[in-house]
């Protein structure tokens, strides 16, 4: 698909090559596709970096996950389809482009336009970004998942435009009557020396293609960018402060009515009988009641004549999948499950075991799907991570030919790794069929927490051994209840795992170890270094998915605590003994910038402390300062109806993304990474009990909140590395939540075992099962101000 | 059934429904207006904050028929209107500070933070991290940096 230092081919019969911009250049593929106005597409695919070298200390061999990782994966997955996505230009001088891809918060329609901006030379706001409808002919090329995107995307949308451009200048040359290597281009306009000016709308006819052929294209030199590297603001920013942008949920389509569900009191249960259907029938504003797979589905004029007729429903329940199991007896299952240690540990040994509980992963949109079934045809509206399994899955389910399902993405409200499932989409889909009309289905609150999909509660153990001013060992055991990666993942993976050098395996055990492998290292020089996952339970006992990021989180956390106390054992400084072993400069790069900025080592008042973490994951790197105020006066401080506890008081991260296409954006996801990582050590988990979650909603899942942020969060972006970017969306969560952890065991004096912190206490008084939903409170005027 | 009448980002509507729906969905579901976000519907999340008479509240708890016929009701949609300008000082604060990242808790956000600045006026000070503290709104893309910057600077044009 790429070809270095070819000269030949000029991508427009009447436009030869600026020679400029043609010498000694990498060459890159794309189409002119058959078109009244000019549309270039390219092929999705990128290149492959290499392993890093071993240096000083006992080196460790490279692990899996640096020579091959998940994005290798996911990027050798897309690459066979060979299929295209494509740049049009209108003729009113903007630039359009469908993007393959769910928007959630992370930015990627801005990194896309910005990608555009800088080959065609198009200001940001001429550039339209839209998210694809399903392709199928895609195959896996249009999935979300693993911070993959910017990797991605980053080469065929900038091939794409650079072709547009190129061309956009042939049609120029020809019409103002001058060689292509006398224009210029500035902002959409082609300027002839005598200032002559033709602007892209008015060329584009004439630009475009009446067969499709393939062109080559030559990009821009890095060091040419004006706009790749500098921090823009998110394109859809004006949309979002004004409340225009719109949501699946605010999606008009006629006659879809609000749409919720009644939910079984225990995970996983299934409805046996209603006892009152026609009664809840007659209810203000509602108009139907149905049973469908998950529940029974109620469709009114408003949601809050849902939640109502949900509450009233006397439904009679099929048990679930775990009503037996609570925290405890998963625990103890987990714990039958853990593996010996193998390496033969000499020397002093250093160890920890840790327990990670559920937590959450919803979004603050709840799932919502628009869905509209006929005889023939289905159509659906949702935020989608992987909108070809769901056209496929809807066509499956009403048995209609795939063409008769179409699917458009919506922009989400959040993602976090939960819009990789379809399921409201499913139950939307049996709703509307069996009503008979379009739907709006929207999940309550409370059944996201009850219901929803959840990162599984683990353990991980931590066995290493220093002798003599090195690290000889260093292994961890990681034992966690299944994750389902069946949804997108296990597509993917199930497609590719058996051509992937040593993963040649291909069944039950072919998901979750190998995204273990490919995602887990161990960032340090430390002599023999293993580890291992063990599952429990099948891929679907419990509902589980990713949460904003796989196993990372939790994995590095409890290797941090461990390096933290293998430091302290060397009487070495936690920041001097992570220098003098990280197993990567840019890893010590970003270790340096954080400790230097973060003021490492300042004096710290007694019951606060600072602690420093590395993480190396989607072909970046990250270190986090953090600062944390354990004091009583703070712990105890008082917020209504409130968790409060120890208090991250400021957060310094360095951020090494290879490339950042937008700091601004890559900085925006790494400060909602360290929200993630202050919730997940301090705050944020789901307590089971005789299969009931207990959390309900916001106010007993505690999330990072105002009261919990930082007053001071700073996000340092390092200037362009390997100048390739790598994935920002999940990098952030380990380092940030390892650096908690550390952060309040030096305050504390007390490494902490159970994740979040505050876990073992329930600070808050469930809400009952049934009815499954909280009714509103009439009393919002009370708190006025 | 009653016909419920109160004024909306300065226009009065009319809407014939049971009294005791609450006025987020009558906002959403029956108007139309879709910047008050639904994310919990017990007032927690705060997605819905919005103003009644320039303070804030939550419209997911307060049922239609609590609504008086004098009450304005301001949605984001409104809070331009307010200043007499195309953006509210705040939200251009929340523009030059680029908070917003998936956007759906922010129409939420801003609204809490123009009352917050408001009421911290009306008891004698200008808005402090303490203040910023007390804001309930959740973001779960985990925008508060770029809020807690942008609340400071969009006091200081209010």
């Amino acid at each position: 698909m790429e070809h270095r230092g070819s000269s030949e081919e000029p991508s427009s019969e009447n436009a030869p090559q600026e020679p400029a911009r043609n010498v000694g250049r990498r060459r890159f593929l794309g189409y002119l596709v058959a078109a009244p106005t000019l549309a270039v597409a390219a092929h999705l695919g990128q290149s492959t970096t290499a392993p890093r070298a071993a240096d000083a200390v006992i080196p460790s061999p490279p692990e899996q996950s640096e020579i091959y990782d998940l994005n290798d994966l996911l990027t050798l997955a897309a690459r066979p389809t060979s299929n295209l996505i494509a740049v049009v230009i209108n003729s009113d001088g903007t630039a359009s482009f469908d993007m393959p891809r769910a928007e959630s918060g992370q930015g990627i329609t801005t990194m896309a336009a910005m990608l555009i901006a800088e080959e065609l030379e198009l200001p940001l706001d001429k550039i339209n970004v839209t998210l694809a409808d399903a392709r199928p002919e895609l195959l896996f090329n249009q999935f979300t998942a693993a911070s993959n995107t910017a990797i991605s995307m980053y080469e065929p949308i900038r091939t794409a435009a650079a072709i547009a451009r190129e061309r956009l200048l042939g049609a120029a040359a020809v019409q103002l009557g001058v060689t292509v290597d006398r224009l210029t281009v500035r902002a959409g306009v082609v300027y002839a020396p005598d200032g002559r000016a033709v602007a892209y709308g008015e060329l584009t006819a004439r630009a475009a293609s009446q067969r499709t052929t393939e062109v080559e294209a030559t990009l821009k030199d890095p060091s040419e960018f004006t706009v790749i590297g500098t921090p823009r603001n998110r394109i859809d920013a004006l949309a979002a402060i004004t409340g225009r942008k719109t949501f699946a949920m605010d999606r008009a389509v006629p006659d879809a009515l609000p749409t919720m569900i009644c939910r079984p009191p225990t995970i996983k249960g299934t409805p046996r009988s209603v006892a009152n259907a026609d009664q809840v029938r007659q209810m203000p504003g509602v108009t139907h009641v149905v049973q469908i797979a998950t529940g029974i589905a109620v469709r009114a004029k408003t949601f809050g004549q849902c939640i109502d007729a949900v509450n009233a429903l006397d439904v009679t329940w099929n048990p679930g999948t775990v009503d037996s199991e609570s925290d405890d007896t998963v625990l103890a299952t987990l714990r039958e499950a853990e593996a010996d240690f193998s390496l033969l540990h000499t020397g002093e040994v250093v160890e920890g075991d840790f327990v990670f509980h559920f937590r959450n992963n919803a979004a603050l949109e709840p799932n919502t799907a628009v869905t509209d079934v006929r005889a023939d045809r289905a159509e659906i509206w949702a935020p989608l991570q992987a909108p070809i399994l769901c056209q496929e899955q809807v066509a499956e389910q009403l048995g209609l030919p795939l063409d008769a399902v179409t699917v458009h993405v919506e922009q989400a409200g959040g993602a976090f790794g939960r819009r990789m499932f379809n399921d409201v989409v499913l139950e939307a889909t049996e709703a509307s069929r069996k009503m008979g009309q379009p739907v709006k289905l929207m999940w309550h609150r409370t059944d996201e927490c009850r219901q929803g999909r959840m990162h599984p509660m683990c353990t991980s153990r931590v066995r290493a051994s220093v002798s003599g001013g090195n690290v000889l060992t260093f292994e961890q055991l990681h034992t966690s209840v299944a994750t389902d990666y069946t949804q997108g993942f296990g597509e993917i993976i199930s497609a590719k795992v058996g051509t992937v050098p040593s993963m040649g395996m291909a069944n039950e055990e072919g998901y979750a170890k190998p995204v273990f492998n490919a995602t887990v290292n161990v960032p340090y020089h430390f002599g023999s270094v293993s580890h291992g996952l063990e599952e429990i339970y099948t891929y679907d006992t419990f509902p589980t998915g990713s949460v904003r990021n796989l196993v990372n989180p939790d994995v590095r956390t409890a290797q941090e605590l461990i390096v933290d106390q293998i430091a302290d054992k060397m009487g070495k400084d936690p920041y001097e003994f992570r220098r003098e072993f990280v197993d990567d400069d840019r890893v010590r790069a970003v270790l340096d910038k954080a400790a230097q900025e973060g003021e490492w080592g300042r004096d710290m008042a007694p019951g606060t402390a600072q602690a420093i973490t590395v993480h190396k994951e989607y072909k970046g790197a990250t270190a986090c300062l953090v600062e944390i105020d354990c004091r009583d006066e703070t712990v105890n401080r008082d917020v209504r109806n409130a968790v409060t506890g120890p208090r991250v008081t400021k957060v310094v991260m360095a951020v090494d993304a290879g490339l950042a296409i937008n700091p601004r954006g890559l900085q925006a996801q790494m400060q909602g990474g360290i929200m993630d990582g202050i919730a997940q050590a301090l705050t944020s988990s789901l307590h089971l009990r005789d299969g009931v979650l207990l959390e309900g909603s916001w106010d007993d899942y505690f999330y990072t909140r105002h009261w919990n942020a930082p007053f001071e969060t700073r996000v340092i972006v390092m200037p362009p590395t390997t100048g390739e970017p790598g994935g920002a969306g999940e990098l952030g969560v380990p380092s940030a939540m390892a650096a908690v952890a550390c952060a309040y065991a030096r305050a504390t004096g007390t490494v902490p075992t159970s994740f979040p912190i505050n876990h073992d206490t329930l600070s808050f008084t469930p809400k009952p099962t049934v009815p499954p939903l909280p009714p509103s409170p009439t009393n919002g005027l009370k708190f006025a101000y | 059934m009653r016909t419920h009448t109160f004024i909306v980002n300065g226009e009065r509507v009319h809407v014939k429904i049971e009294a005791d729906v609450r006025l987020l969905w009558v906002l959403r579901d029956v108007l139309g207006i879709n910047g008050p976000k639904y994310g919990c519907g017990i007032n927690v999340c705060k997605a819905c904050t919005s103003h009644i008479n320039g303070k804030a509240f939550n419209p997911c708890s307060v049922r239609v028929g609590d609504i008086k016929g004098g009450d304005e009701i301001t949605t984001i949609e409104g809070l331009p209107d307010t200043v007499g300008e195309d953006l509210h000082p705040m939200q251009k604060a929340w523009l030059e500070r680029d908070v917003a990242q998936c956007g759906y808790c922010q129409p939420g956000q801003i609204m809490a933070a123009v009352a917050k600045v408001r009421q911290a006026r009306d008891e004698g000070h200008e808005i402090s991290d303490a203040d910023i503290d007390e804001i309930r709104n959740i973001c779960r893309c985990g925008t508060y940096a770029r809020i807690r910057e942008a609340i400071k600077d969009g006091a200081e044009k209010m």
